[in-house]
């Protein structure tokens, strides 16, 4: 049998564009597409060049996709379509307002998530009902503990073992619309009296026990983490009071502030910096009287399909350079000091995303008790049904 | 030896009926069982289900009354009003419209469930949000009207996404009438109003009853349009449920309510149903 003329010869631009597409529409499988465009043999002689791809990470067979679970607005999407373009692994993103409502899934068990962002208060109970699994570090060579500061990244590790990797640290605040609201607010207690005052109708809630109880119980002048029944008490007292002036209870809160249907609303670091470089009347304003300061993980569910694409996009995402992306975009502030030194001034002098360490000092860590407390979830519920 | 006719039949019902009763006992008779094993059980302390038998959960019940009262308020109300929008428009395509263009606009009817009702949800929190209705009415000097997150909108977006759950039954009933009957209240004497009261709308009651059944029970499960447009402000049975498994991860609690929620909606249907065959004289009534 002959050969037709151009059976070996590389393939052309218009073939390449062609099975590219195929690739894409799911008609043929990856195997093939790198077989036919000659890129698989190519990728493979590169692979033996020392410093290409040769991360151990990327060593073993990665799989064509993976799942990860996170929060509204807080990644670039060119990240995934960068890690997709170097491993071939498509990510599927998934989104989730509350920990406790990931927290739920994986209990519930069957979610694909090969990793996911829970954030540092919850970590203990993930281990404790075995949900995750030590990290094995050999795996993640991009990760330096050294560049990491402690007071951010404690709760990753348990008995000497890390668990989850920071993603970013962060506080909740309030962003307020400066062109709609003349008070000036500079407190939890502020926020509470205004929402029934000057923003009647027009202030938000998360649809979050921690934040939302957390901040009432500040506001009246208590632990931030409280579980006593006679704290909590007042603090149902203030929500249901309030509740009949507000705007919304909702955690996904940028439409609103965006519309201005909402002037006010407790708010994330990430989204109160993204609200204020979009619109410069949206302050971001920690309070006096105290509030949450966090820090999410990154972390593998021991359910995970597919550990190695895991693996791989996390220490993907802990290289430096790919992270630097990530905080410009999503606007959190970096608990990695190699990150730190890349950023642009204008965003570590960003007072929103790196405030004074003065702001900071009233401000607490979530507890773990908060997360699984029957008597804050019931109070949640009594709130949101009243 | 050939099996009794009699006997053939019962196999061949029995093969029938076999493909639909086995979905229904794996996906709709074993869930529902293990639903009510939960609900006697306790929350483990990380929250999920841990074994025990206790009335805990029953007994609990009234933390949710709100939930309750809402749901049972609002899901007539928002029947009631799909029915005065969905009658007219039923009776148009049934008697007055062109019967050549009839299949094409009774097509136009069902054409919204070709997109979730999530993303028309979603439409109208952009239409009565401030950019949307508020902004027009801004312009012609009305200031700061709020819409959105309101109990109207809820109310709007339930009448928006059920309507033609409502219009199809109503339909059917209408289109089923005999003509001859209309002709003869006239030829009798009757006015059209006297007509419609006296003939047509008796004679469409079954539909309506339908229809009005259909879109309780439908309503009395309604947790999305709640969630989207009433802001989490306003709070459904559905609502209450979706938090205690995703949130506060109760199941025994959230089964103890999805038991009696199914409880509501069997009296709720069985009193609908024996309205309806009073009303219509006779022990048909379809619903769809």
């Amino acid at each position: 049998m002959t050969k037709w003329y151009r059976e070996n010869a590389p393939i052309t631009a218009e073939n390449l564009t062609d099975e590219w597409m195929r690739l894409k529409r799911g008609s043929v499988t990856r195997r093939h597409f790198l077989g036919v465009t000659g890129l698989g043999l190519a990728t493979a002689v590169l692979a033996r060049q020392p410093g290409l791809f040769n991360s151990a990470a990327y060593a073993q067979d990665l799989g064509t996709t993976m799942s990860l679970a996170t929060w509204p607005n807080y990644h670039d999407p060119a990240t995934f379509e960068a890690f997709t373009a170097a491993t071939g692994v498509a990510v599927e993103v998934n989104v989730f307002g509350s920990n406790e409502e990931m927290l739920a899934k994986l209990q519930a068990g069957g979610t694909g998530w090969d990793l996911f962002v829970p954030t540092n208060y919850t970590i203990s109970t993930y281990v404790k009902l075995g949900l995750i699994d030590p990290l094995d570090m050999s795996k993640l060579p991009a990760f330096s503990q050294a560049s990491q500061s402690a007071r951010f990244t404690s709760e990753g590790a348990i008995d000497a073992k890390t668990y989850a990797l920071p993603k970013n640290w962060g506080t909740t605040g309030m962003a307020v619309n400066t062109s709609k609201i003349k008070t000036k607010i500079t407190s939890w207690k502020d926020f509470f009296e205004v929402a029934m005052t000057e923003a009647d109708g027009r202030a938000m809630v998360h649809d979050y026990q921690l934040t939302t109880i957390g901040s009432a119980l500040v506001s009246l002048g208590y632990s931030f983490n409280s579980i006593k029944p006679e704290e909590l008490a007042k603090a149902e007292e203030l929500l249901i009071k309030v509740k009949p002036h507000l705007y919304g209870i909702n955690s996904d809160y940028q439409p609103g502030m965006r519309a201005t249907d909402a002037w006010m609303t407790m708010c994330w670091t990430n989204d109160g910096a993204q609200l204020n470089r979009d619109m410069p009347e949206i302050a971001y304003i920690l309070g006096t009287d105290g509030g949450e300061i966090w820090t999410d993980f990154y972390a593998i569910p021991k359910s995970a399909a597919n550990k190695p694409a895991g693996y791989a996009l996390l220490d993907y995402l802990m290289t430096p350079a790919n992270a630097v992306k990530e905080h410009i975009a999503n606007g959190a502030p970096t608990t990695d000091s190699r990150v730190l030194a890349l950023l642009p001034a204008d965003v570590t002098s960003n007072k929103i995303v790196y405030p004074d360490e003065a702001s900071l000092t009233k401000l607490e860590f979530g507890a773990a008790v908060t997360l699984t407390d029957p008597a804050r979830a019931e109070l949640m519920a009594r709130f949101k049904s009243a | 030896m050939p099996l009794a006719p009699d006997r053939k039949r019962q196999l061949t019902t029995a093969a029938l009926v076999a493909p639909a009763g086995l979905w229904l006992f794996v996906f709709l008779v074993l869930p529902f069982m293990a639903m009510v094993v939960f609900a006697f059980g306790e929350r483990a302390p990380e929250g999920g289900y841990q074994a025990a038998f206790t009335f805990a959960q029953f007994a609990n019940l009234p933390s949710r009354a709100a939930a309750f009262w809402n749901t049972l308020m609002i899901a007539p109300i928002g029947a009631f009003l799909c029915l005065i929008v969905a009658y007219p428009v039923a009776y148009y395509l049934a008697i007055k419209s062109n019967p050549k263009y009839r299949l094409v606009l009774v097509s136009l009817v069902v054409v919204p469930f070709w997109t979730s009702l999530l993303v028309r949800t979603y439409a109208w929190m952009y239409i009565l949000g401030s950019r949307g209705i508020p902004n027009l009415l801004g312009m012609i000097g009305i200031e700061d009207v709020r819409l959105l997150n309101t109990p109207g909108a809820v109310l709007l977006g339930i009448v928006y996404g059920y309507l033609p759950l409502m219009i199809m039954p109503i339909y059917v009933s209408l289109e089923k009438l005999d003509r001859r009957l209309l002709e003869a209240s006239a030829d009798l004497g009757a006015k059209p109003v006297s007509t419609f009261f006296g003939v047509t709308l008796p004679l469409s009651l079954p539909g309506v009853m339908t229809g009005v059944a259909l879109v309780t029970i439908l309503l009395l499960g309604e947790y999305l349009i709640p969630q989207l447009l009433g802001g989490g402000k306003v709070f459904f049975i559905g609502n209450a449920l979706v938090d205690l498994f995703l949130q506060s991860r109760n199941w025994p609690f959230g089964s103890a309510i999805a038991v009696t929620l199914v409880v509501v909606v069997v009296i709720v249907l069985s009193v609908a149903m024996r309205i309806a065959w009073k009303v219509s004289g006779s022990r048909q009534v379809d619903l769809v």
